[in-house]
C-alpha cells in the first residue's frame, strides 16, 4: 500500500493494475508471508497440473491387445457375382459387383451397432434404430449421418483378398480380378 | 414384559461401555434427545428438532427416504455379488448365469439389485418432480437442487455402468450406443470415449473400466453427495413444509 501512495498521479491513473502486477511480478518487496504463500500456491497448481496429465496419460492405454485393421477376406472365387458378403468378426461386408470387388465397413455410422444384410430387401439394415443402406453403402432411411466407409481393398500375393479397415478411400475404388 | 425390556435397556443405556459410545445417556428430556442426535456422527446431518408436519405423507411422499433405502439394498446386494463375479470377458457372463442358476439365493440378490436399480432411477426422478413442482428447490434450498443434479447424474452413471456387467449382447451394445453418443463431443468426443472404453472398441478394458466406476468410484461420489444433501436439508432450515393455507 504505502509503494502505491510515493507513485506520481499520472500513473496512478494510466496504470493502477499495471504497476500493482509490475510490484508483485518479481515478488521483490513481498513480505516473507507473502513470498511462502506464493511458493505454495505455485507447487500445488504445478502438482494439480501434473496430477491431471499423470492421469490422463495413465488411463490412455499404449498397448491394445485389438484386432488389427488389416483381415484377409477370403479369395475371390468365394464371392458369388453379384452378392453381398457379411464377415460379422471384422464387421465388413465383402460385395462383389460387375465393375469389381469393394468392401464396405459394416458398423452403422449412427451410434456404432453391427449392421446386417438384408437379401429379400437388397438393403443393409441397422438392428438398433433402423438405419437401412443400399449395397453402396449409401443411406437410403433411419437416422445415419454419413454412409458406410468404403475400405481399401486389393489382392494379395498369396491370392486373396484383403481389406484395411484403418483407409476410409474417398472415391469410390474397385478391384477387378 | 415391555416394561421389562424397557428397564433393561435404560439400564443398559447407563452401563460405562454404553455411556462411553453415547454419551448422550438413557435421559427423555429434549436436551437429552437433542444431544442423542448431534452427538451421532450419522445422525448429526439430520436436524435435531422437526417440525411433525415434515414427517407427514404429503409433503415429500417419503421419495427421499425410499430413494435411500433403494440406494442401501443396492450396495447391500451389490457387495454380495461381488463375491461370485468376475470383471473378465471368459467369466462375466457364465458368472453372471451362475448367479442365476448355481448359487444359492443368487437369482434372489440379482434380481433384486436389478430391481432396486430401476427403483431408484425411478424413485429420484419422482423425488425431483415432486421437489419441482411444490418449489421446494426455490431458495434457500437452491443449492441443494444442484446437489440433487449431481445426484440424479451418478445415479444415471451407476445404472449404465452396471448394465455393461452381465456382457450379454444387450450390455454390449447399449454400451456400444453409449460410448458413441460420447464420441459426439465436440473436439475431444474420441478422447473420451477411447478413456472410457480403454480403447477403441468395447472389450476387456472397458469391462473393467465400467466396474471398477460401477463398484468404487461413482458409489463413493454417491455417498459423499448424499452426505452433503442430507446435511444441506438442516442447513437450509429443514424440509420444505408450506405454510397452512388459512380457511
Amino acid at each position: 500500500m504505502s509503494d502505491t501512495k510515493k507513485e506520481t498521479p499520472g500513473q496512478l491513473t494510466g496504470g493502477a493494475n499495471a504497476a500493482a502486477g509490475g510490484r508483485n511480478q518479481g515478488c521483490e518487496e513481498c513480505t516473507r508471508r507473502e513470498f511462502f504463500a506464493r511458493l505454495g500456491i505455485g507447487s500445488l497448481i504445478m502438482a494439480g497440473a501434473g496430477s491431471g496429465l499423470f492421469s490422463y496419460e495413465y488411463f490412455s492405454p499404449n498397448v491394445l491387445f485389438e484386432a488389427s485393421p488389416i483381415v484377409k477376406a477370403g479369395k475371390p472365387d468365394q464371392f458369388a457375382p453379384n452378392s453381398v458378403t457379411m464377415d460379422a468378426q471384422s464387421g465388413i461386408y465383402l460385395v462383389s459387383s460387375a465393375k469389381g470387388f469393394y468392401a464396405l465397413g459394416a458398423i452403422c455410422t449412427h451410434l456404432g451397432c453391427l449392421t446386417a444384410w438384408k437379401p429379400e430387401l437388397d438393403l443393409i439394415a441397422c438392428p438398433c434404430h433402423g438405419s437401412r443402406f443400399n449395397r453402396d453403402g449409401i443411406k437410403v432411411a433411419g437416422p445415419a449421418p454419413q454412409p458406410l466407409p468404403w475400405f481399401k481393398v486389393w489382392l494379395a500375393d498369396d491370392g486373396y483378398l484383403m481389406v484395411d479397415r484403418s483407409t476410409y478411400l474417398k472415391v469410390q475404388e474397385f478391384v477387378k480380378v | 414384559m415391555a416394561t421389562t425390556i424397557k428397564t433393561e435397556f435404560d439400564r443398559l443405556r447407563n452401563t460405562a461401555v454404553w455411556r462411553s459410545i453415547f454419551r448422550s445417556g438413557s435421559g427423555a428430556s429434549n436436551l437429552h434427545r437433542a444431544e442423542a442426535v448431534q452427538q451421532n456422527l450419522f445422525l448429526h446431518l439430520f436436524s435435531v428438532k422437526i417440525r411433525s408436519r415434515a414427517l407427514d405423507f404429503k409433503p415429500t411422499w417419503y421419495l427421499g427416504a425410499l430413494t435411500l433405502s433403494t440406494f442401501f439394498i443396492l450396495v447391500a446386494t451389490g457387495i454380495l455379488l461381488m463375491f461370485y463375479y468376475h470383471p473378465s470377458v471368459p467369466q462375466a457372463y457364465s458368472d453372471m448365469k451362475d448367479l442365476q442358476f448355481v448359487v444359492a439365493s443368487g437369482v434372489f440378490l440379482r434380481n433384486l439389485h436389478r430391481w432396486s436399480a430401476h427403483a431408484m432411477v425411478f424413485l429420484v426422478f419422482a423425488h425431483m418432480c415432486k421437489v419441482f413442482y411444490r418449489g421446494a428447490y426455490r431458495p434457500p434450498r437452491q443449492f441443494n437442487w444442484v446437489i440433487g443434479v449431481f445426484l440424479l447424474l451418478v445415479t444415471l452413471l451407476l445404472s449404465y455402468t452396471g448394465y455393461l456387467l452381465p456382457w450379454d449382447q444387450l450390455a454390449f451394445w447399449a454400451v456400444t450406443v453409449g460410448s458413441n453418443i460420447a464420441k459426439a463431443v465436440p473436439v475431444m468426443g474420441n478422447r473420451m470415449r477411447f478413456l472410457l472404453l480403454g480403447g477403441n472398441e468395447v472389450n476387456a478394458n472397458a469391462l473393467l473400466r465400467f466396474y471398477v466406476l460401477h463398484c468404487v468410484i461413482l458409489p463413493l461420489a454417491a455417498v459423499a453427495l448424499v452426505g452433503i444433501h442430507f446435511w444441506r436439508i438442516r442447513k437450509d432450515g429443514g424440509l420444505y413444509v408450506p405454510e397452512k393455507k388459512q380457511s
